[in-house]
């Protein structure tokens, strides 16, 4: 009897219960579940936050260092109604959104060019996995300053940072996408009469196609990552130049608010992107859907 | 030269030998003095023990692999690069699960150059004739077993092969869509009269359906013996397991078989 008292109550039925009542019934436990799973992530957030705004309040952590929720959302009021020092907010972010969304799309299609060639034509990339495998290897921040040295303190050093942040991750998954590409379903387009440029077209780009969005999740956040490097190590505009000039004043809540700022930005390029690539993907199997 | 080639076997394997050479320079023969002959219209079943290189000798004919040595020809000709002549069932999914049924279909005549127009009203007659009409837009995921592989014949069927090359295409299915599909096959292949060759380790899927069956030996594969299997047309699947002279052929052909069969298990078992 321990066991039936532990099942959900929605799934006991009495002989004769009618189809649509049960299906009444696991539609109710399932938007049940939604409710209780919506409902611990929202007070896991006020939790957090209301320690953090209390602690400050109180003065168990220094909110000279710390700031406080309210502190943060001051700020942020006040950037997007006075502008910040650097000029108004929104073209601070819209400087910075410019930078990485160039450098993402640059970036992502570069590497599925190269990944998908290099992929196809084992002679090229047994030629060239030394070089790539060598440029994989610098940390890729370290070329900001580089960048800044060439290209001058303008758009163009840090879309080359956030270019090359995004290629490398795209390229390694366009490539190993290629390679694992049904060998069956490759002879079958062949012995069915594809050329080799129909078999890249109809087969390899689809089947590489899943591994190529999953680092496009990734990469968007590197390409946020190198426009707001790039502008950290010198810029005249910009995200990451807000933080720069906040750290120089020790304005702990100005840091906060702009890495808000950029946590917003980036889950919202993330949804959209889960959008996009739900549609292109309804051929798949029901896959879950929790990556936004 | 016209009527010579009209009389020459639909596929020739003289003398073949197939020899994998791996990285590290080890050699592995699959197939060795290996000999096939395969006559127009003729539907030839292969059976051998497990790994002994069934599948290569169909490699051999679609020309994605070349013999190391020995002569395959189709036709009488040689074969030189993926003929278009030839259709292949696979023994996995090899439908393109991003493309919905139709489309599927419609690869075929696409990649041959067919207009759009063309490819539908081919893929839309050949989904009818194996009772697909009503799932053109389905994705594969969305089909049973037996449904993708209706769906796979009728993409193999729609390029009109003249030579079908089949390795163990029903195998992952259940017995009961086995036996709907063995007839669905018999049906496409009299009204086709292409040539096939069937490749499978099920003896008695051979016997029902082949008018020869060849027994290869335990690895590397050379041609054991040939069968003749005389059993009358039409057939009928779901019934000939009953038929006495099904019995014998299949009790005939499993005595040479079973040697091989113990000795790749024994060879198997020793390496392990």
């Amino acid at each position: 009897m321990a066991n039936i008292a532990m099942e959900p109550a929605a799934a006991r039925f009495r002989p004769g219960t009618s189809d649509t009542e049960i299906e009444a019934a696991a539609l109710r436990s399932i938007k049940r579940r939604k409710q209780v799973v919506l409902f611990w992530q929202i007070a896991i957030l006020v939790i957090a936050l209301g320690l953090w705004e209390i602690s400050s309040q109180l003065n168990w952590i220094d909110p000279f260092f710390y700031a406080s929720p309210s502190l943060v959302v001051d700020r942020l009021y006040d950037w997007a109604v006075n502008g910040t020092t650097e000029g108004s907010l929104w073209y601070n972010l819209g400087i910075t959104m410019e930078e990485a969304l160039i450098g993402f799309f640059t970036g992502s299609i570069a590497g599925v060019v190269v990944g998908i060639g290099l992929g196809r034509n084992r002679m090229l990339s047994d030629i060239f996995s030394v070089y790539i495998k060598a440029i994989n290897s610098i940390p890729r921040v370290v070329l900001a300053p580089i960048f800044i040295m060439i290209m001058g303190l303008g758009l163009a050093s840090k879309v080359a940072l956030a270019f090359i942040m995004v290629f490398f991750v795209v390229f390694a998954n366009a490539f190993q996408g290629v390679r694992e590409a049904d060998r069956d379903m490759i002879a079958n387009a062949r012995i069915l009469g594809a050329s080799d440029w129909q078999v890249t077209r109809t087969v390899i780009v689809p089947s590489a196609m899943s591994w190529i969005f999953a680092s496009l999740h990734v990469s968007f956040g590197f390409a946020i990552i190198g426009a707001i490097v790039g502008e950290f190590v010198g810029a005249r505009f910009g995200i990451g130049q807000l933080i720069s000039i906040a750290k120089g004043t020790f304005d702990a809540a100005g840091m906060f608010a702009a890495i808000v700022l950029v946590m917003i930005v980036t889950l919202v390029a993330e949804y959209i992107m889960t959008l996009v690539e739900n549609r292109l993907a309804k051929w798949r199997p029901q896959q879950s859907l929790d990556t936004h | 030269m016209p009527m010579d080639q009209g009389r020459s076997p639909a596929i020739e394997l003289i003398n073949v030998t197939r020899r994998f050479v791996s990285p590290t320079g080890k050699t592995l023969t699959a197939l060795r003095d290996f000999n096939m002959t395969v006559e127009r219209g003729e539907f030839v079943a292969v059976v051998g023990p497990t790994g002994c290189g069934k599948s290569t000798t169909l490699n051999l004919v679609t020309g994605l692999a070349r013999p190391s040595a020995g002569e395959v020809r189709l036709m009488g000709g040689p074969v030189s690069g993926i003929d278009p002549r030839v259709g292949f069932a696979f023994q996995k999914d090899a439908l393109f699960p991003w493309k919905n049924v139709i489309d599927n279909v419609m690869a075929g005549p696409l990649f041959r150059g067919k207009s759009k127009a063309d490819a539908e009203r081919m893929a839309k007659d050949w989904l009818a004739r194996v009772g697909l009409s009503k799932f053109l837009h389905h994705y594969p995921h969305q089909l049973s077993g037996g449904m993708r592989k209706r769906v796979a014949l009728a993409q193999t069927f729609i390029n009109e092969p003249e030579i079908l090359l089949m390795d163990e295409p029903f195998s992952a299915l259940d017995v009961q869509t086995r036996t709907v599909m063995h007839e669905e096959l018999l049906k496409l292949w009299a009204e086709r009269q292409a040539s096939v060759v069937f490749v499978t380790h099920d003896l008695e899927e051979a016997v029902a359906l082949a008018d020869k069956v060849y027994v290869l030996t335990a690895g590397p594969a050379t041609v054991k013996s040939v069968y003749k299997v005389e059993l009358p047309r039409p057939r009928v699947v779901s019934e000939i397991r009953y038929d006495q002279q099904f019995i014998d052929y299949c009790k005939t052909i499993w005595e040479d078989l079973r040697q091989e069969v113990e000795t790749s298990y024994r060879r198997a078992s020793e390496a392990a």
